[in-house]
């Protein structure tokens, strides 16, 4: 009789469970939205608005100085204003627009002062360092990963911080990690039964859906809510899509809207099996780790793969690691050399929702998954571009800058021509001998 | 997360920062959020390889020399936020009326006078001036033209005919620079 009893018990628990996880993973199969998540997001809009003028009004209160005139709060705002001149005959020119001719001069003591002035600036604000650093909000979202100086303003958004924390710890992570529990389960299954197919069109029709399935249900796990715009230039077949890379999701929203061959070094253990799951399922490029060394093997392999239109479009991110999503850096020009067609695509994710930054130097990428789960939600823009092709006079680097420009008036991202690689690796002399060189040349010989 | 202890800063120490560097409270607080990422180490320290991680400091000529100028009053290989904080004062704009004294014009031309002054004893000879040139040039210069201008600068601005410029020559030399406009950057409130 009390087994029954219990039975009954967790089979009453088990439905509402069972038809929650069915509502969300079942219209996600087949990319419908019933509109809950929309609703979510325009609700935490409302709340966040509200926090921000509890915000305004305490720190008003204390006397400090957060807020500007027009009620906006300015942390967020840059330090210093600074003029960016290109190279330092410009930066000597100031703003007299002045030739090198009229430049020319003999050494004086005083142009020590230029290069103090902006090596100091640098240090008080620079381009590049806070790029890997996760950007700060204009206004508080009540996560504490950003703007910490914001807590115990008051009482009341303390109240609403614990709720916030309650939700996202109790409620959003276990319904997202189960979930994801559940979607990559589905994935290494039916990815495995479809490598049993014989190869043809009616494996590579299946794959394309069951891959959007896939990415679009593991893109629910983080209650991703994406705008896709241009959907018109989407990827085809015969050429690689580039992207500007923000964090390893990167790659589920842009596979939630169309499919892509994956390319990288091939991995151990769990995420080993993942990749050789999908390579039985289509074709894509994994590379051992010698042969990643090897420029001319990885071009060929890609140029390969890339000339076959029935294989699907390279998916490739050649910033090669991680920006904070407010910026784009320099493009490695390994896949620009090899005249396909490229399909850029800008990602700009709204930051009010939570970080989407993977700051892969200071956190593993299971806490950063963490922090991704107990966010509010991952709201982003795509934007397909036109498909763009190397010009017959440009340099794989000229064309790599290009798309880059693109891209990033596109996202309403900083174009910057500096190397993502300088996260961990020192800067090229070259950089230095070229400053050296412009400054020589404002000299007058003696 | 991560690194919330060093993120305090009390009142007591903003207030005395304002009152000795001019700085107001909202600058301070700006200041230390970027004195804390580049303090990779979270110590509450920076050292110079903290510095040298700034690419764009990096790559300046006479970037080693800006952190030479830093560190050069503290003796030590580390520099503390307050300590930080004071030298970058001296970049702030010099305003009429305001009574701050880090930021005047002998401030501004002591740092600089510090790039030159590698050895820390106040003179700028012609080897301290011939190797800050070559930091300036490179490769691009010959070293017997780098000889001619460092003679012929210390030349013109060596008074008392020491071979040397001291601080004063120094100061005399630079009379006609706008220094408060060179040195001075464009802080934001």
């Amino acid at each position: 009789m009390d087994d029954h009893l219990l039975l009954v018990i967790i089979g009453l628990l088990l439905v509402p469970l069972i038809s929650l996880y069915s509502m969300v993973i079942i219209p996600a199969m087949f990319g419908l939205e019933i509109g809950v998540r929309r609703l979510y997001v325009k609700i935490l809009v409302h709340i966040f608005e509200w926090g921000k003028q509890r915000i305004a009004l305490a720190s008003k209160q204390s006397g400090e100085e957060i807020v500007t005139s027009n009620g906006t709060v300015v942390t967020a705002q840059e330090l210093i204003q600074r003029d960016k001149p290109n190279n330092v005959t410009e930066g000597f020119a100031g703003d007299s627009n002045n030739s090198i001719e009229k430049l020319k001069h003999s050494f004086e003591l005083s142009d020590i002062c230029y290069f103090a002035r902006t090596g100091v600036e640098s240090i008080i604000d620079d381009e590049v360092t806070k790029r890997f650093d996760a950007e700060e909000l204009p206004s508080w979202n009540l996560l504490t990963r950003t703007n910490q100086n914001y807590q115990f303003l008051s009482i009341r958004l303390t109240v609403l911080w614990s709720l916030g924390f309650i939700i996202r710890y109790c409620i959003l992570l276990p319904f997202r990690v189960t979930l994801t529990i559940i979607g990559i389960l589905w994935c290494m299954v039916v990815y495995s039964i479809i490598g049993y197919l014989p190869a043809g069109k009616l494996k590579r029709t299946i794959y394309w859906h069951i891959s959007l399935m896939t990415q679009r249900i593991l893109g629910r796990c983080l209650s991703a809510v994406v705008n896709y715009h241009n959907r018109e230039y989407r990827a085809e077949g015969g050429g690689i899509c580039v992207a500007n890379h923000t964090s390893p999701i990167d790659t589920v929203i842009l596979g939630g809207d169309n499919c892509y061959a994956m390319i990288g070094q091939e991995q151990g253990g769990f995420f080993g099996m993942m990749q050789r799951a999908f390579s039985r399922a289509e074709s894509h490029i994994w590379f051992d780790r010698a042969e990643m060394k090897d420029r001319k093997a990885v071009s060929m392999r890609m140029k390969s793969h890339a000339e076959d239109p029935l294989k699907l479009p390279i998916l490739i991110f050649p910033e090669g690691t991680c920006i904070n999503n407010t910026s784009v850096m320099m493009f490695k020009k390994g896949c620009f050399e090899i005249n396909a067609t490229i399909y850029p695509v800008a990602i700009k994710y709204d930051p009010r929702f939570g970080d989407a930054f993977w700051n892969s130097s200071k956190f593993s990428l299971l806490e950063y998954l963490i922090l991704m789960f107990t966010s509010w939600a991952l709201v982003c823009d795509v934007w397909y571009l036109p498909p763009m092709t190397k010009k017959d006079d440009e340099s794989a680097v000229e064309f790599a800058n290009r798309v880059k420009s693109a891209i990033a008036k596109q996202g309403g991202l900083l174009d910057l021509v500096w190397d993502g690689q300088l996260k961990r690796q020192q800067v090229k002399s070259t950089f230095k001998e070229k400053q050296q060189a412009d400054y020589s040349k404002l000299l007058k010989a003696e | 997360m991560g690194s919330r202890s060093s993120l305090l800063l009390r009142d007591e120490e903003i207030e005395e920062i304002r009152r000795t560097t001019g700085f107001s409270h909202n600058q301070i607080i700006r200041l230390y959020h970027r004195f804390n990422s580049l303090d990779k180490s979270n110590n509450g320290f920076l050292s110079r390889e903290d510095f040298l991680r700034i690419p764009e400091l990096a790559i300046n000529p006479l970037g080693d020399r800006i952190i030479h100028a830093f560190f050069g009053e503290t003796h030590d290989s580390t520099l503390n936020f307050k300590q930080y904080v004071k030298v970058l004062a001296t970049f702030r704009p010099v305003k009429d009326g305001s009574d701050n004294r880090l930021n005047s014009r002998e401030e501004k031309l002591k740092f600089a006078f510090k790039m030159y002054d590698v050895d820390h004893n106040d003179k700028i000879s012609r080897e301290e001036l011939l190797l800050v040139l070559q930091m300036m040039v490179g490769a691009n210069i010959s070293e017997e033209q780098l000889g001619c201008i460092a003679d012929r600068t210390i030349q013109e601005a060596d008074n008392d005919n020491d071979g040397l410029i001291s601080f004063e020559e120094f100061q005399k030399a630079m009379e006609r620079t706008d220094v408060e406009q060179k040195m001075s950057i464009r802080f934001l409130h």
